[in-house]
C-alpha cells in the first residue's frame, strides 16, 4: 500500500469572495423585490408614477401650503373668499383645528370645570396602561379599580350636584370625551352581557337557547342607526308616563345592546372551538355548571377569540360615531358642528377637520389592533408546536 | 369482597331533593325566564299604549296611505310629494338596494385587487395595499362619508364650470352627470339579443365541459363566450337600425343640461361604502389565499401545470371556499351600512322613515317596518350565499 502521490494540497483556506454585484446590497433588493419580472417592473413603474403624481400635492396641502396659526378664517381663505390668501391657494386649515381643539376634546363642557373630565381622563390611563402591560402584578385589583371603581367615580365627578362638584348635564358633554365614555361603557357592559347571551344561546334550555338566539339574530340582523333611533324614539315610549331617559344615557344602552350581540358571536366561536373533553372532564371532576365555565371553558375560550373581541372593541369605537345622527355631539359631532362657525367657515375647514377626527380615529383603532396582535403572540405560546 | 352497591329498584332511586335535579331545575329556570320576559312585556306594552294615548297617536298602519308631503333627493320609481307613505317608503327601500348592489360590485372589486395586491412579491405593491388596509379599516364609515361629502365633493366647483370626465362625463357640485342611453323602438330586440348569448354562453360552456371530460380537449370557450355576448347584440344593434342613442350633458353657460345626473348624497355614500368595505373584503381576500396549503400549488407544479392555471385551477378554488362565508357578512355589513345615508341626506330606506317618523310619531310602525326590511334583507342575502356556499364547497369522497 503506497500512499496516494497528491499533487496539490491547498494548507489554508482561501478568503471567501464578495458576492456578486447584484446579488448585494439595494441593486439586489431593488432588482428581487421591485424589477423581478418585466409584470413586476411595469407595476412597480406604475406604482411610482402614481406616488409621484399623488403624494408631492397632498403633502404641500397637508403641511406646507397650510395654515398654521391665525385667529380666524382669514388666514384659510383666499382674497376673493374674504380672507387674506392668494387666489388659487389651498391647504389644510391646522389654525382651525388649533383654535378648537378644547372643544374638540370636551365638547361643550363648562370651561371651568373642564378639569374633571382631565382627572378622568389621568385616572384612566393611570389604570389602563398597568392593566396593558402584562409583567406588572396586582392585575386583579387593578381590574377592580379600572372597571368597577373607575366607572362610578367618573359618573360622580363628571356629572357632578354632588361634593359641591357644580352639576353639568349631560346635554353639555361631547368631543373625543363622549366617544371614549360611549366606548368604554359599551366594551364594560357587552364584555359580560355576551358572554352570558353566548352561553344561553348554547344552553340545553329550550327557552332560554331560543330567547338569546332571536335576540342576538335580531339585533345582528339591523343597521346600529335603527338600534341608536329605536332607543331614542322607542324608551321613551317604554316607560311609565313622565319618567324619562337622560339621551345619553339612551344612546349608551342602544350601544351596549348591539355591541352585546356581536361579542356574543364573538364568544360562541370561542366556545364551539373548546373540545367535548374539556367539558366531561369537568364534570367528572364534579364542578357544577357555573363552575364549570368559570375555572375550565370560559378561560380557555376567551383566550382564544381575544382577536376576535379586540374587533368587536374597534367596530364599537368606530360604531360611536353614529351617535352624531341622533343629534349628539361626539368627536365627529362636534367637529361637524364646528364647519357651521361663522368665524371659521371657509372651503378648506371642513377637510381639514375631517382629517383631524378621522387621525383620531385611526390612532386608537390602530393602537388597539397592534396591541391585540401582541397579546395574540404572547397567549399563543402554549399551543406553538 | 365485593360491596354491592347496585341501587334497589323501586321509589327509593331518588336519592337527593327533588330540586337538585337538573331536568327539573331546568324547567323552573325556565318558567321563571318567560314568566319575568311576559311581566315585562306587558308592562312595555301596557307603557306604550298609556304613551300613544297620551301624545294622540293613532296605532296601526293606516298612515301609510296618507300624503307624505316631502320630496326625496333621487328615485327609482315615479314619486312627487303627494304621493303616499307607503310609496316613500318603497322609494327608500329602491335606493337603499340601488347604493347596497353598486357598493358591492364596486367593493368587491377593489377589495380583491387589493387582497392579492398585498400577497404580491412586488414590494412597493404589497406596501401600498397594506397602508390602504390599515388606513381605511380604522376609520369610521361615517367619517369617510363626510369626507366624501363635505371634504371633496362639495368643493368641487359649480355647474357652470364643472370638471369635464371622459365618456362625456362631467362632475361639479351637484353630482355626476353621465349621458342618458334613449331607447327608441325596436331597442328591445338588442337586449333581447343579449339575454339569447347570455343563455346560449351557458349551455356552451357545459358542452365545453362534457366535451373535455370526454375527449380532454377543451374548445376555446373564452373567445366564443366574449364574441356570442358581446357580438350578438352588436348585431342585432345594427341589423335594427341603431335605435339606442344616448342623451348627452352639455356644459351650458350657467348650468348642464340633457343627460341623467347623481347626486353628491349617492355618490359620497357609494364611494365611502365602497373603499370602507373593501379594506375588509381585501383582507379575507388574503386570508384565503394564504389558508390554502402552499402545498398544493407545489404539486400543481409538480404535475407540471403552468403558474397562470396553478392559480385558476388549484388555489383560487380552494381559496373560495375559505372566502365566501365572511365575504357574505361584509356585503350584509354594507347593506347595513347603506342606513348611513341619512347622514348626508340620501332617501334609503332609515332616511325616509326616519322623516315620516318625525312627521306623523309612528315609531313603533317605522322601527318594525325597518326590522322585518332589514331582517329580510339579511336573511335571504344569508340563504343566497349558503346556497352558493354549498355550491363551491369541496366535494369529499
Amino acid at each position: 500500500m503506497s500512499a496516494q502521490q497528491a499533487n496539490f494540497v491547498r494548507s489554508e483556506m482561501i478568503a471567501p469572495t464578495t458576492p456578486p454585484l447584484l446579488e448585494k446590497g439595494w441593486i439586489a433588493w431593488f432588482r428581487k423585490n421591485l424589477f423581478a419580472t418585466p409584470k413586476d417592473t411595469v407595476l412597480s413603474i406604475v406604482a411610482l408614477l402614481l406616488l409621484a403624481w399623488f403624494l408631492p400635492p397632498v403633502i404641500r396641502w397637508l403641511f406646507i401650503d397650510a395654515a398654521w396659526t391665525g385667529g380666524g378664517r382669514g388666514v384659510c381663505a383666499t382674497v376673493a373668499q374674504g380672507g387674506s390668501q392668494p387666489e388659487g391657494w389651498s391647504g389644510a386649515c391646522w389654525a382651525f383645528v388649533g383654535a378648537k381643539f378644547d372643544q374638540f376634546i370636551y365638547g361643550r363642557y363648562p370651561v371651568d370645570e373642564r378639569w374633571r373630565p382631565m382627572l378622568v381622563g389621568i385616572l384612566f390611563v393611570l389604570l389602563l396602561v398597568p392593566m396593558l402591560i402584562p409583567k406588572i402584578p396586582y392585575k386583579g385589583i387593578n381590574a377592580v379599580l379600572l372597571f368597577g371603581v373607575l366607572p362610578v367615580v367618573s359618573y360622580f365627578l363628571l356629572l357632578g350636584g354632588v361634593f359641591g362638584l357644580e352639576y353639568v348635564e349631560t346635554a353639555l358633554w361631547g368631543g373625543l370625551m363622549v366617544t371614549l365614555i360611549l366606548s368604554f361603557v359599551g366594551i364594560v357592559v357587552s364584555l359580560p352581557f355576551g358572554i352570558i347571551l353566548a352561553l344561553g344561546r348554547r344552553s340545553k334550555m329550550p327557552v332560554i337557547r331560543m330567547i338569546c338566539t332571536i335576540f342576538i339574530e335580531i339585533v345582528r340582523g339591523i343597521p346600529l342607526i335603527t338600534v341608536l333611533f329605536m332607543a331614542s324614539v322607542m324608551l321613551p315610549l317604554f316607560m311609565p308616563p313622565g319618567m324619562t331617559v337622560d339621551k345619553f344615557l339612551r344612546a349608551l344602552i342602544g350601544v351596549s345592546f348591539f355591541a352585546s350581540a356581536y361579542m356574543a358571536e364573538v364568544v360562541r366561536g370561542g366556545l364551539q372551538a373548546i373540545p367535548k373533553g374539556q367539558f366531561e372532564g369537568a364534570d367528572s371532576l364534579g364542578l357544577g355548571y357555573w363552575q364549570k365555565m368559570r375555572l375550565i371553558i370560559l378561560p380557555q375560550a376567551l383566550k382564544l377569540v381575544i382577536p376576535g373581541i379586540v374587533n368587536t372593541f374597534i367596530g364599537m369605537f368606530k360604531d360611536t360615531s353614529l351617535v352624531s345622527i341622533i343629534s349628539m355631539f361626539d368627536l365627529l359631532g362636534i367637529v361637524r358642528q364646528n364647519f357651521s362657525d361663522a368665524n371659521w367657515a371657509s372651503p378648506v375647514t371642513p377637510l381639514t377637520g375631517l382629517i383631524f377626527a378621522g387621525f383620531t380615529f385611526w390612532l386608537f383603532c390602530f393602537g388597539m389592533s397592534r396591541y391585540s396582535g401582541f397579546m395574540e403572540r404572547r397567549l399563543d405560546k402554549g399551543h406553538k408546536r | 369482597m365485593t360491596v354491592d352497591v347496585t341501587i334497589p329498584p323501586g321509589k327509593n332511586r331518588q336519592t337527593s331533593s327533588f330540586l337538585n335535579d337538573p331536568k327539573v331545575r331546568g324547567y323552573l329556570y325556565q318558567a321563571i325566564t318567560i314568566l319575568v320576559l311576559a311581566i315585562a312585556v306587558i308592562w312595555i306594552t301596557q307603557n306604550t299604549i298609556e304613551n300613544l294615548k297620551r301624545a294622540n297617536i293613532a296605532s296601526g298602519y293606516g298612515f301609510l296611505s296618507g300624503r307624505a308631503g316631502f320630496d326625496v333627493g333621487q328615485s327609482l320609481i315615479a314619486y312627487t310629494s303627494d304621493s303616499t307613505y307607503g310609496r316613500a317608503l318603497v322609494v327608500g327601500f329602491f335606493n337603499t338596494l340601488l347604493v347596497a348592489v353598486t357598493g358591492i360590485f364596486t367593493a368587491t372589486i377593489i377589495g380583491f385587487i387589493v387582497g392579492i395586491g398585498r400577497l404580491s412579491k412586488n414590494w412597493l405593491i404589497a406596501k401600498l395595499s397594506m397602508v390602504y388596509v390599515e388606513v381605511f379599516r380604522n376609520i369610521p364609515p361615517l367619517l369617510v362619508i363626510f369626507f366624501w361629502y363635505s371634504g371633496v365633493l362639495a368643493v368641487l366647483p359649480l355647474p357652470r364650470d364643472s370638471l369635464a370626465l371622459p365618456l362625456d362625463m362631467y362632475v361639479n357640485n351637484r353630482g355626476l352627470a353621465f349621458p342618458r342611453p334613449v331607447f327608441d323602438n325596436g331597442a328591445q330586440f338588442t337586449f333581447y339579443a343579449f339575454v339569447l348569448a347570455v343563455i346560449a354562453s351557458i349551455a356552451f360552456v357545459r358542452y365545453a365541459n362534457k366535451k373535455q371530460m370526454e375527449t380532454g380537449k377543451r374548445p376555446p370557450v373564452l373567445w366564443v363566450v366574449l364574441g356570442m355576448v358581446i357580438g350578438l347584440p352588436l348585431l342585432t344593434f345594427l341589423v335594427t337600425g341603431m335605435p339606442i342613442s344616448f342623451d348627452v350633458p352639455i356644459a351650458g353657460k350657467f348650468n348642464l343640461t340633457g343627460g341623467s345626473v347623481v347626486g353628491p348624497e349617492f355618490l359620497s355614500l357609494f364611494l365611502a361604502l365602497s373603499f370602507y368595505t373593501a379594506a375588509f373584503i381585501a383582507e379575507i381576500v388574503r386570508a384565503g389565499i394564504r389558508g390554502v396549503s402552499h402545498g398544493q400549488s407545489e404539486a400543481a407544479h409538480a404535475l407540471g401545470i403552468r403558474p397562470g392555471l396553478t392559480t385558476r385551477l388549484v388555489v383560487v378554488p380552494q381559496a373560495m371556499r375559505i372566502i365566501i362565508p365572511p365575504l357574505t357578512s361584509q356585503y350584509l355589513n354594507l347593506t347595513k351600512n347603506s342606513s348611513l345615508a341619512i347622514a348626508v341626506g340620501y332617501a334609503d330606506l332609515v332616511a325616509v322613515g326616519g322623516t315620516i317618523l318625525n312627521q306623523t310619531g309612528q315609531s313603533v310602525e317605522v322601527v318594525s317596518i325597518w326590522l322585518v326590511v332589514y331582517l329580510t334583507l339579511s336573511l335571504s342575502t344569508s340563504l343566497f350565499m349558503n346556497w352558493f356556499n354549498a355550491k363551491m364547497a369541496l366535494v369529499e369522497r
